[in-house]
């Protein structure tokens, strides 16, 4: 009984989200378009989780080599750790991880905003004062998070490949130009193209996700800090589903 | 009986600013409004009495097309609100000013860019200049030029409604749709804020709607008081028959 109720709340939250995203693409692509606003979100969205990106990927990329490094040399290939890392970073964990932080720092920061901005009354205020507060607040917020994933995730693979970098010169020596030329002779168009248009669809997620917990936030303040919390949860699930999914498709069309 | 004293003519052969005839309005099986009617004539500033949770947001958010009514019609300054959509609706929107219950000032924005806010989203062909102009003519209406470059959350309610009343004014508006003026705020903020409201009401003559369950504002705000109670529109009179009315359901606001 419990059980089924829950399934239900379930399945009707997914409909809502599925909604509010049809709702995103058909306002979107009509005039006219927030384009000042867009690209203040492209800024703030981009720039504020540029830090967070830059030394979690770091870590993640130090960390990961020296954790491998003894299985390596057990095995006696060390000299294959710039191909083994740099093949899981592009892969995997730089967009997962990347996209991961860029929802609980972005997704959070979005949900609590248009959250405390729908219990305030202020999206009300800016539709009576002529402005289509959907494409003003939530299509630019999403348009701007879509974009600018992928380019922090590019950036921090080159971090986490730097981090690399550090990792297998503790131990052992390892000249950048052999390092680098390792790795990219290793990564070939199938390891990049799939992760970085996973991407796209991790910032569409993460976009998607914050405005439609924003905006679906309830009266007070315990209501708007529960859109921040679930917007980072959702979020976090629908990226992992999404990595799932395009795993699953890059197979099918051959190009994993 | 119905003359305009300053133009000598016949009021009621204008048409109304506002007009709501047989508004209904439920949230599933919760009937807010039932067959509420009203009408105001040009310059007139009537007041919406009714307890907490009778209704009146929801009122006003249908006369300016926030909610939409399941049933009636609204007609305001001679456009119908239901059928009103996109650039007309926008037009309309122009004309009324709205003062949120909650004043709803945009508190990522300036005073200046919250009052410039509504100024370039409905006449995108202001110069420079001209809405300097008028950010500052709203702003010493109120009496809060000094706040211009602050925060709204670095200013008291008592400020921040004003601040909200600018935003409403800086329009010029012809109908002004209050609700709740003066509700959290102390009765000596309060009366200014009413005072404010009603100098407003004479500087640029507009037509007011005031929601409010507050005595002070009602005594002094409204020359025609109309009394929400079951969604309907209970009494409409002037204070003073109210004061003598032995009507137990409108004595209650009077006591
Ligand atoms: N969006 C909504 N969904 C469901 N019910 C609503 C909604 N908005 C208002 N109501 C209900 O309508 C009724 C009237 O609400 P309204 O906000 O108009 O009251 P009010 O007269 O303005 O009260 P107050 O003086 O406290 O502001 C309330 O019972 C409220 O629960
Ligand atoms: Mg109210």
């Amino acid at each position: 009984m419990q059980q089924e109720t829950s399934i239900k709340l379930f399945l009707a939250e997914a409909g809502d989200l599925a909604r509010f995203s049809a709702r995103f693409f058909r306002e979107a692509f009509r005039p006219p378009y927030e384009v000042a606003a867009f690209i203040r979100q492209c800024f703030v969205i981009g720039y504020r989780s540029l830090g967070l990106v830059s030394l979690t990927t770091f870590i993640m990329g130090l960390v990961l080599t020296m954790q491998l490094r003894p299985s390596m040399v057990a095995y006696g290939v060390a000299s294959q750790i710039p191909a083994i890392v740099s093949i899981a970073v592009v892969r995997e964990i730089g967009p997962v991880i990347t996209a991961l932080i860029f929802a609980g720092k972005i997704g959070s920061s979005i949900g609590a905003e248009l959250g405390s901005m729908k219990v305030t009354e202020q999206i009300d205020a800016m539709e009576v004062s002529g402005t289509n507060p959907f494409r003003y607040l939530a299509v630019t917020r999403i348009l701007a998070a879509t974009l600018m994933l992928p380019v922090l995730v590019l950036l921090g693979d080159a971090i986490a490949l730097y981090g690399a970098y550090l990792g297998v010169n503790i131990r052992g020596i390892t000249s950048f130009n052999l390092f680098w030329s390792q790795v990219f002779d290793n990564l070939s168009f199938s390891d990049v193209l799939p992760a970085f248009i996973k991407s796209y669809f991790f910032g569409f997620a993460v976009g998607t996700v914050g405005c439609y917990k924003g905006y679906s936030s309830r009266k007070g303040t315990e209501g708007v800090g529960r859109s921040a919390n679930s917007a980072v949860v959702v979020a976090s699930v629908v990226i992992f589903i999404i990595d799932l999914l395009t795993v699953q498709i890059a197979e099918a069309i051959g190009i994993n | 009986m119905n003359i305009d004293i300053s133009t000598g003519k016949d009021r009621a052969a204008a048409p109304p600013v506002l007009r709501i005839a047989h508004l209904y309005k439920s949230f599933g099986a919760h009937h807010v409004l039932v067959d509420f009617n009203l009408e105001l004539q040009k310059g007139e500033s009537v007041v919406v009495l009714g307890r907490s949770g009778s209704g009146k947001s929801v009122l006003i958010k249908c006369i300016i097309g926030l909610l939409k009514p399941d049933q009636g019609t609204i007609m305001v300054l001679g456009v119908r609100v239901q059928d009103a959509k996109g650039e007309s609706l926008d037009q309309l929107r122009a004309k009324v000013g709205f003062l949120f219950q909650s004043n709803a000032l945009y508190d990522s924005m300036t005073v200046r860019e919250n009052l410039e806010f509504p100024l370039r989203r409905h006449w995108m062909r202001l110069s420079r200049e001209q809405v300097n102009e008028r950010v500052l003519e709203a702003l010493n209406d109120v009496g809060l030029a000094h706040t211009i470059e602050m925060m709204p959350e670095e200013l008291s309610g008592g400020m921040r409604k004003r601040i909200a009343l600018a935003r409403t004014l800086i329009l010029k508006p012809e109908l002004i749709l209050y609700d709740e003026p003066t509700t959290g705020l102390d009765p000596i903020t309060g009366k200014e804020i009413i005072r404010l409201m009603t100098d407003m009401q004479q500087k640029y003559n507009t037509t007011s709607l005031i929601i409010s369950h507050d005595m002070n504002c009602v005594k002094i705000a409204g020359k025609r008081i109309v009394i929400l109670i079951d969604g309907k529109c209970y009494a409409d009179g002037s204070y003073e028959t109210f004061c003598r009315s032995s009507d137990a359901r409108v004595k209650q606001f009077f006591e």
